[in-house]
């Protein structure tokens, strides 16, 4: 096993691209990635993505992105963990440059959500779910995120208004990202206002549709040392699933999985919560944000809200989440988003941020999750001086 | 759902028909070959009362596809009595009278049409417990 | 005229309504559509709602019918739907109604057709399938949610509800059967062809010639076969078009207004259709006492009509608190305007 760091990161602004097709997006973020690393090729392309057959009608992406970006030839091939998708290319990637069988790997997240009609691109999505027991119910994903929130709110007394920091900070930090998708900054008002997708979950509580491609370029610590200039480390790199129904899970709000990869992230890299100084969570909705902190042990049981009450989340905070606008606010492609996870907190270590830039940050955690917490993958990258 | 597919659940959409693991006697909703728990195989049929206790809620107004002429419609997770939670819509109750913990009991109906011309699908809701009454 | 008795003695061995909760008041139908003129036959109606129809309907009056039974669903050879508003044309109501009452695989499983009678009609050949031997329990429901044109004066009273009823041997029947009759004629006082969704009538010619006639033709050779009188019946039902019909049928028969009172629904429910006499029936039965008699007497048009005579038993006492009463379905209502009502039956043209 050898020491692997990110040697080159590129992505597209989130939107609504309709000038731009699924394989062109891809082919850009992992252009952007490649010259950002120095480089002219690699070995293999990993790529996340969940929804090309569904909406796009296109399979084979790992061969068609390759082809596209300049790269026909190589290893390629798709993975697929849902809403996860991203962080697992990422995963992969890692393992086969950590196995020491390939020097240069690409992970591209890349997903087309906005060709459908919304009803195409909702049904699509609730293929994360379980099909013959949540979908066919009539349960929307959203759905199934609102009795979690519900729950929630009725076992720790909190009310809807009490998660609205959750959403104010990643408007907050995405007008400062030119690369968000939203980048107006949003009120408390607002969030109590907001009309209800479904009950108690509301317009501002959740991440919205858009198109979007990342890359990261994985290659050997050594390589990195090379280049010059700050060498971001992957220090941890771990997965978990949990069952994919709600309702197969004897606690639905303790997302086991989350907790698990994350204990794995923090023994592989040595560190626990105390050590990191940002966390790029799966902030696909308000509660997913409660819970994820709480599963990665920033929070008891019930304090995910209270840490966000007692302005911990912000930039200034005790661990900054959604730096560059989270899933809520940069937005939430959904294949493509573990690696805009991983591409923002690299740009944070190397100091790369902006307006949004935490001084002094060595360790950076990205959480992507998959469905309502089936398939969890964490990582923990590094500053190296 | 495909037809097939309609066809395999039917048991579970219609009669809440479940499973008992006969190794460590936990009751499984929906059916699965080999037991969450314990890891044995898990193939004894059961049909379940149908009682339970609503564990959370949610009033959907975005329906997906195939649902929107019902919308806004209720959806819960359910403890049923057996120990399993099953997701389900909840009926013949407005929203503002449902709460977690309520009572409530599995109830037949149809869940969506394919149109016209399309099949009904049939499958299991929920709905508060019906209040006994004098006959006369 | 030879009334029917089958070889082997047999009775409802368990029986249960239902009815959906929501009510269409016939002053809003007034409103909408005779400027708040009151012609109304009854009123209200009961209306099924957005994720009920002929199956769910018969689904939990068929449960309610085995709980009062105590017996195994597998043991039911026959689960018969009777109605004029099958969700299907071409694949039988009943087979679902078996599947999810657990009665499959060994069993019939046809669906029944004659208007209103279409239940009862279920019903003789339950009787018959297990007063020949050849089955020991056989259900028969009787279930609609019948559409009445916007505007026309069925609209008024079409309406949704059934009821189940499983026959089984004399000796474990809640309710005996002393004797039943059928008669049927070709009439032409109410028909649907298959591509239309509202039934054509013919309006007063529906009454005497129909309804009347067939009614109390049915009636008085039953009661003749058996020698029985009127006043040596507790209590009969009929089928209840609205509440002006049984009544008037019931009077022409020699029977006391408190015998119907009890199984007369027409007023709060409306026309059930299949389901009338069968739930103006479960009502009767919710509080009859040991010994009593009950006439019940259907009415379908095209038309016929289906009597038949209950001896109430023993054992009702004790069976009949495994289910809920009729009246806790009367009970819950949800009144509903007329665009609620609208949405709910599938009135609007969405495509």
């Amino acid at each position: 096993m050898r020491e692997v760091a990110i040697l080159g990161l590129g992505q597209t602004p989130v939107g609504e691209h309709w000038e731009i097709s699924l394989r062109d997006l891809g082919a850009q973020a992992v252009v952007a990635a490649l010259k950002d690393a120095g480089l002219e090729a690699a070995e293999l392309l990993v790529v996340g993505n969940m929804l090309s057959g569904s909406l796009s009608h296109q399979e084979n992406l790992g061969a068609l992105i390759a082809d596209y970006a300049g790269l026909r030839g190589i290893e390629a091939l798709k993975v697929e963990a849902a809403c996860a998708s991203g962080a697992m290319a990422v995963r992969m990637a890692y393992l086969a440059v950590a196995g020491g069988l390939v020097d240069v790997a690409i992970a591209c997240g890349v997903e087309k959500m906005t060709d459908g009609s919304g009803e195409e691109t909702t049904t699509a999505l609730a293929a994360a779910a379980d099909d013959l027991f949540e979908s066919d119910q009539g349960v929307s994903f959203v759905a199934l995120n609102a009795m979690l929130m519900r729950r929630y709110m009725h076992e720790f007394g909190y009310r809807r208004e009490d998660f609205a920091e959750f959403a104010v900070n990643a408007h907050r930090n995405a007008a400062r990202n030119p690369n968000a998708m939203f980048r107006r900054p949003i009120t408390h008002q607002a969030f109590a206002e907001a009309k209800m997708i479904a009950t108690p979950i509301s317009l501002l509580d959740s991440a919205g549709i858009g198109d979007g491609a990342a890359a990261v370029v994985l290659g050997p610590v050594d390589w990195a040392r090379r280049q010059g200039g700050a060498i971001i480390r992957i220090a941890a790199s771990a997965s978990a699933t949990d069952s994919v129904a709600l309702h197969d899970r004897d606690d639905p709000l303790d997302l086991q999985a989350a907790s698990r990869s994350a204990q794995r992230a923090y023994a592989q890299a040595g560190v626990g919560p105390q050590d990191i100084d940002l966390f790029e969570l799966h902030d696909a909705f308000t509660i997913m944000s409660a819970l994820s902190l709480e599963a990665a042990g920033f929070a008891p049981r019930g304090g995910g809200v209270r840490l966000a009450l007692e302005g911990e989340i912000s930039l200034q905070g005790r661990i900054p989440i959604s730096t560059m606008g989270g899933l809520k606010a940069r937005g939430h492609p959904v294949g493509a988003t573990g690696v805009y996870q991983i591409v923002e907190a690299a740009l944070q270590l190397r100091g790369q941020a902006g307006e949004n830039q935490i001084p002094n940050c060595r360790l950076a955690m990205t959480q992507n999750i998959g469905g309502s917490g089936a398939n969890v993958v964490t990582h923990i990258l590094e500053r190296l001086a | 759902m495909t037809i097939p597919s309609y066809w395999r659940t039917r048991k579970q959409r219609l009669s809440l028909q479940g499973e008992i693991c006969p190794h460590c006697q936990r009751r499984l909703f929906p059916p699965r070959d080999i037991c969450p728990y314990c890891n044995g195989p898990a193939k004894v049929a059961i049909p379940f009362s149908g009682r339970g206790r609503v564990y959370s809620f949610s009033l959907v107004h975005n329906a997906p596809a195939g649902f929107e002429p019902y919308a806004p419609y209720l959806v819960a997770l359910i403890k049923l009595e057996e120990g399993p939670l099953v997701t389900a819509q909840l009926t013949d109750v407005s929203p503002d009278e449902v709460s977690i913990g309520m009572p409530v009991e599995m109830v037949t109906r149809k869940l969506r049409e394919e149109g016209e011309e399309g099949l009904i699908t049939y499958g299991y809701k929920f709905r508060p417990l019906l209040q006994a009454v004098e006959a006369s | 005229m030879s009334i029917m008795k089958p070889l082997r003695a047999v009775g409802i061995v368990g029986y249960g309504a239902y009815i959906p909760r929501f009510r269409l008041s016939a002053s809003e139908i007034d409103r909408v559509w005779h400027g708040g003129e009151a012609l109304a036959p009854i009123r209200e109606k009961a209306v099924a709602g957005l994720d009920e129809d002929t199956v769910t309907i018969s689904i939990e009056a068929a449960r309610n019918a085995l709980a009062r039974a105590g017996i195994a669903p597998s043991k039911l050879r026959a689960v018969w739907v009777g109605s004029e508003s099958h969700p299907y044309a071409v694949k039988p109501s009943s087979a679902i109604v078996a599947e999810a009452i657990g009665a499959t695989p060994e069993t019939l499983g046809a669906d029944w057709q004659f208007a209103c009678k279409a239940g009862t009609e279920a019903l003789q050949a339950a009787i018959a399938l297990v007063g020949s031997g050849m089955a020991d329990y056989a259900m028969a429901i009787g279930a609609d949610t019948a559409q009445g044109r916007p505007g026309d004066e069925l609209e008024y009273t079409a309406a949704a509800g059934g009821a189940a009823y499983i026959v089984g041997p004399a000796e474990e029947a809640i309710a005996i059967l002393e004797g039943s009759y059928s008669y049927v004629t070709d009439m032409p006082d109410f028909w649907r062809r298959p591509t239309q969704h509202y039934p054509q009538h013919g309006g007063r010619f529906t009454g005497e010639p129909a309804y009347f006639a067939h009614s109390e033709a049915a009636a008085r050779a039953l009661m003749e076969g058996l020698h029985i009188a009127p006043q040596e019946v507790t209590w009969a039902v009929f089928h209840q078009p609205n509440a002006r019909f049984p009544r008037r049928a019931a009077q022409e028969l020699g029977f006391q207004p408190g015998q119907i009172a009890p199984g007369l629904l027409a007023e709060e429910i409306g026309n059930t259709y299949a389901g009338s006499s069968l739930l103006g029936l479960s009502a009767v039965l919710d509080l009859a006492e040991p010994g009593q008699r009950i006439l019940q007497v259907s009415f379908g048009s095209g038309a016929g009509s289906d009597a038949f005579l209950w001896r109430v038993t023993g054992r009702i006492s004790e069976r009949r608190n495994a289910a809920p009463c009729t009246r806790a379905y009367l009970a819950r209502r949800i009144p509903i305007d007329y665009g609620t009502y609208v949405r709910y039956r599938g009135k609007l043209q969405m495509h």
